[in-house]
This record gives structure tokens, C-alpha cells and sequence, in this order.
């Protein structure tokens, strides 16, 4: 989503993106015209008339889990929200909960008392 | 085929703020909480409308809403022919 058009987004595709991507980029392009949407989400720059890098992880509950914003010079790393999504399916799953850099078939806690100053015997980054 | 309807302005919805309660306020208060909407986590995402392009659908309002009941990624990004 940005503040471009739909018409921009069309063209950005078909000249670009379909060019880099098989089939062009699978996903709808939303246009936040005016900013209103990037202002509720904390990631319209007024000043400059823009959506910053704002990226956001909803759960099937509709629960905003995971928010990543960033000032545009910096690009992001899609692996890292796969992973976040992977950590996040995982624990709506199960209940447990996945230490710092998890990835799927890793050690993952199952946080109570008995798990206070145990951390260190059953993970080992 | 038809061909698509779609004129150079095209308002979308934007935020959608939720259906106000209608709890009256208790006698005597004089402050009325305006609840303002944002995004925060662990908190229902606000929801919206926006024009969209979905390639090979065409032009097309999207609800957030309508994609309930599945993992979503929102990806604001500062303009188009830009990396992101």
C-alpha cells in the first residue's frame, strides 16, 4: 500500500514488477490516497505526503501481532516476516512460545514457574 | 467482456472507525472519552477500504475486513517504481 494511485499501481506492475516477479506480484496493490490509512496505522509522513516503510502481521483473530516500521532509506527482509509468521502460526497452534531467532523444528518454551531459570538448560542458540 | 467501469475519482472508504457504543455517559461527567483509533499490537486491527489493483482481477475495492480468518501482511511502502 502506498499513496499512489490504482493506476500507478497497474502500470508499476506491468512495466516493472511483472518484469522481476513470474506472473507479476500476487497480491493486491492498495492505494492510500491522502494518507488516512498510513495515519491510523502511525506511518504517514505529512510532511513529505508518503507512507513510510510500515509492515504490519494480522492474525486470523483480526489481532495486529507484529509491526516493523522504518524511515525509506532502509529496506526490509522478507525472510525475517516469514519467519515472524511461521513463530506466530506456531503459538496460535500450540500455546508454547519461541525464543529470540526461532525457526520452525527449533526448541521451542512452554513458559510457568517450572521454566524460571531453566531457560539456559533447554535452549541452546 | 464488459469493459470495467471506472472513473478518474473513485472514493474508498479510508479508516472505518468501529460502530459508536451507546453507553450514555454517567450523570455528571463532564469529560467525554473520544476513542482514538490507531494501530497497536495485540489489539484488533482498525479496519479500512482502499482502491486497489489486483493483477489479473483489474480495479477493485478491498475491504481489510474481508480477509478475516487468514494471516494478513499490510506492506506500506513510500511510492511506486521505488524498492521496498
Amino acid at each position: 500500500m502506498s499513496t499512489d494511485s490504482r493506476f500507478v499501481h497497474k502500470i508499476w506492475q506491468e512495466e516493472e514488477l511483472s518484469k522481476m516477479v513470474d506472473g507479476g506480484v500476487p497480491f493486491p496493490m492498495l492505494s492510500d490516497a491522502g494518507g488516512m490509512i498510513g495515519e491510523v496505522y502511525g506511518v504517514y509522513d505529512a510532511a513529505a505526503g508518503v507512507d513510510i516503510r510500515g509492515r504490519f502481521i494480522i492474525d486470523p483473530d483480526f489481532v495486529i501481532r507484529a509491526m516493523e516500521v522504518l524511515t525509506p532509506e532502509v529496506g526490509r527482509n522478507p525472510k525475517e516476516l516469514i519467519r515472524q509468521v511461521k513463530a506466530f502460526q506456531h503459538v496460535k497452534e500450540t500455546g508454547e512460545v519461541t525464543p529470540s531467532g526461532w525457526e520452525p523444528g527449533d526448541v521451542t518454551l512452554k513458559p510457568g514457574p517450572a521454566l524460571v531459570g531453566k531457560v539456559w538448560e533447554i535452549w541452546k542458540p | 467482456m464488459a469493459e470495467m467501469k471506472d472513473g478518474c475519482v473513485k472514493p474508498a472508504r479510508g479508516p472505518m472507525m468501529p460502530k459508536p457504543s451507546v453507553d450514555v455517559p454517567k450523570e455528571g461527567s463532564q469529560v467525554k472519552e473520544v476513542e482514538r483509533m490507531h494501530a497497536q499490537v495485540g489489539k484488533e486491527a482498525p479496519d479500512f477500504e482502499a482502491n486497489a489493483f489486483i493483477s489479473g482481477v483489474g480495479f477493485k475495492p478491498v475491504k481489510l475486513s474481508d480477509y478475516k480468518g487468514k494471516w494478513i501482511v499490510i506492506c506500506f511502502y513510500p511510492g511506486d517504481f521505488t524498492f521496498v
